[in-house]
């Protein structure tokens, strides 16, 4: 593909329907952490971003959103297509961004960096999608917390190092804090502020 | 209730525009990450009054997808005119597949009641909520209201309760009785009666709130704690009925009044149409139509 169109070409092909069927599977993943939801329209986001972390960009953001893009992103044709498609301005302040997005293997800043809410505002604060290597085959972790029945089990595989330590942070700040989405290639799995992440020993 | 004269434009696929939709959807997704917690939304105005339930219809309109089969019920029944009305409307804009069965439907939207029928996962109730905020009746102001939440702050709702009990002996309210969720926020679970409130504790199904004209949506997600507010020596308790259904013979559901004449007459059926229509149709006979059975024979 001719870099040059990559900014406008690769969008849904039918964005009412298409963003419906994301939102949907985004719903249900932040509904019930842990679960496994699939992409299923045609995409085609500019590298490095994900087809999940490029359908949810598409479904989710618009000029009321600032959006805030690791590095690496930033320098990509995702600031054009953004632009292109959904119109959403970016922000160099994570504490403004409604929405951030990192790249597989990308440093993860701080959380505390990001917008958290207000005590009296929770709602105000980031959702940051990280796309990462795999979803399975990593190290096993359990998670608990509203929409898992007991326990759910997961094993994503190239998780910034940094975030289970920060995760407990952020779940200290509730009813504060960050929702995270995990991303690998078509798939996603959500990670609402409520859910609690335990490392097994392995 | 007017309808709007829109075509099938996909751009106004269940009514509401893309941006609007979105805007919905967002809303949707920062409350079920905080369980109770009402969150801000800007509502539309819809072709419909405000009492006819326009925030559990945007909510509705913002999730609905041409894979869904949808249910509306008013009170339990799917045959009023609001539910009939809400019903034929997302026929129309989103040529949506419906039902009345509970089993069949992926989206239920509802008014002051919960299906008798356990709800499974996949499914999710929309709940229409004229009054979304728990505390109002104590603190009208709603700068207040949010404080209290921040701070969790809820004495002043225990504090009515226990009047209520010094009053009446016991806790008179029966509608719209408060729940904590998740362990945290203090919720409005809507006008439904509080022999609801136990269906709404860890349902497997997702519960999504909306008040239109309050402008708040809020959620419970699956597997989550709802626990009514209640004290120690005055435990919760649901309502309890005498006698069970007279059409259906069902017990532990809710019955509504029905008055058959001018002289006093009446009985008391399952304020859930479908499940004592399904009964019925598996042969399960209530006091009623045993008699019309047998005056008939
Ligand atoms: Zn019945």
């Amino acid at each position: 593909m001719d870099n040059r169109n990559e900014g406008f070409t690769g969008g849904f092909p039918d964005a009412v329907y298409n963003s419906q069927t994301v939102f949907r599977t985004l719903m249900d993943c932040m509904a019930r952490p842990g679960s496994l939801g699939l992409v299923t329209p045609e995409l085609m986001p500019p590298a490095p971003l994900g087809v999940a972390a490029g359908a949810l960009m598409l479904t989710l953001c618009d000029h009321d959103t600032p959006v805030w893009l690791s590095p690496k992103i930033a320098q990509s044709n995702v600031p054009g297509w953004l632009a292109f498609h959904c119109g959403a301005p970016l922000t160099r302040e994570k504490s403004e961004a409604r929405f951030a997005f990192l790249e597989a293997g990308a440093h993860l800043p701080a959380i505390a960096h990001f917008a958290l809410g207000a005590q009296d505002y929770p709602d105000r604060s980031t959702t940051l999608v990280i796309e990462i290597e795999a979803l399975d085959g990593g190290r096993p972790l359990n998670l608990t917390g509203p929409g898992i029945r007991d326990v759910t089990h997961l094993a994503p595989r190239g998780l910034p190092a940094e975030l289970l330590a920060q995760w407990t942070d952020n779940r200290a700040l509730f009813p504060r804090g960050l929702d995270v989405v995990l991303t690998a290639g078509r798939q996603m799995i959500g990670l609402p502020r409520t859910c609690k992440i335990t490392a097994l020993e392995v | 209730m007017s309808m709007p004269a829109t075509e099938l434009a996909a751009y106004n696929f269940a009514y509401l525009d893309e941006q609007t939709k979105r805007m919905i959807r967002r809303a949707i997704l920062k409350a079920i990450a905080i369980p109770g917690y009402q969150v801000p939304f800007a509502s539309r105005e819809m072709p419909m009054p405000y009492g006819w339930g326009t925030g559990g219809v945007q909510v509705t309109a913002a999730i609905l997808g041409p894979q869904d089969v949808l249910k509306v019920i008013d009170q339990g029944a799917d045959d009023t005119t609001n539910a009939v009305s809400i019903r034929a409307f997302f026929q129309k804009v989103a040529n949506v597949a419906v039902t009345t069965h509970t089993g069949e439907a992926t989206v239920i939207q509802t008014r002051h009641r919960i299906p008798e029928d356990t709800l499974r996962e996949g499914q999710v109730l929309v709940y229409q909520v004229p009054i979304p905020e728990p505390l109002r009746f104590l603190e009208p102001r709603e700068t207040e209201t949010r404080k209290m939440h921040a701070l969790e702050e809820y004495g002043l709702m225990h504090v009515k309760l226990y009047e209520d009990i010094a009053r009446h002996g016991r806790i008179a309210t029966t509608y719209a009785y408060p729940v904590k969720v998740a362990g945290r926020y203090v919720m409005d679970p809507s006008p439904t009666p509080k022999f609801d409130n136990p269906k709404m504790h860890r349902s497997e199904a997702l519960q999504l709130f909306g008040a239109g004209r309050e402008k708040r949506i809020y959620a419970v997600p699956p597997f989550t704690d709802v626990v009514s507010l209640d004290f120690e020596d005055h435990p919760f308790e649901v309502q309890s009925f005498d006698k069970p259904c007279a059409l259906c013979g069902a017990r532990h559901v809710y019955l509504d009044e029905v008055v058959l004449d001018d002289r006093g007459g009446r009985m008391f059926v399952c304020s859930d149409t479908d499940y004592c229509e399904t009964r019925r149709a598996d042969g399960h006979v209530g006091e009623m139509l045993g008699q019309s059975q047998e005056a008939a024979e």
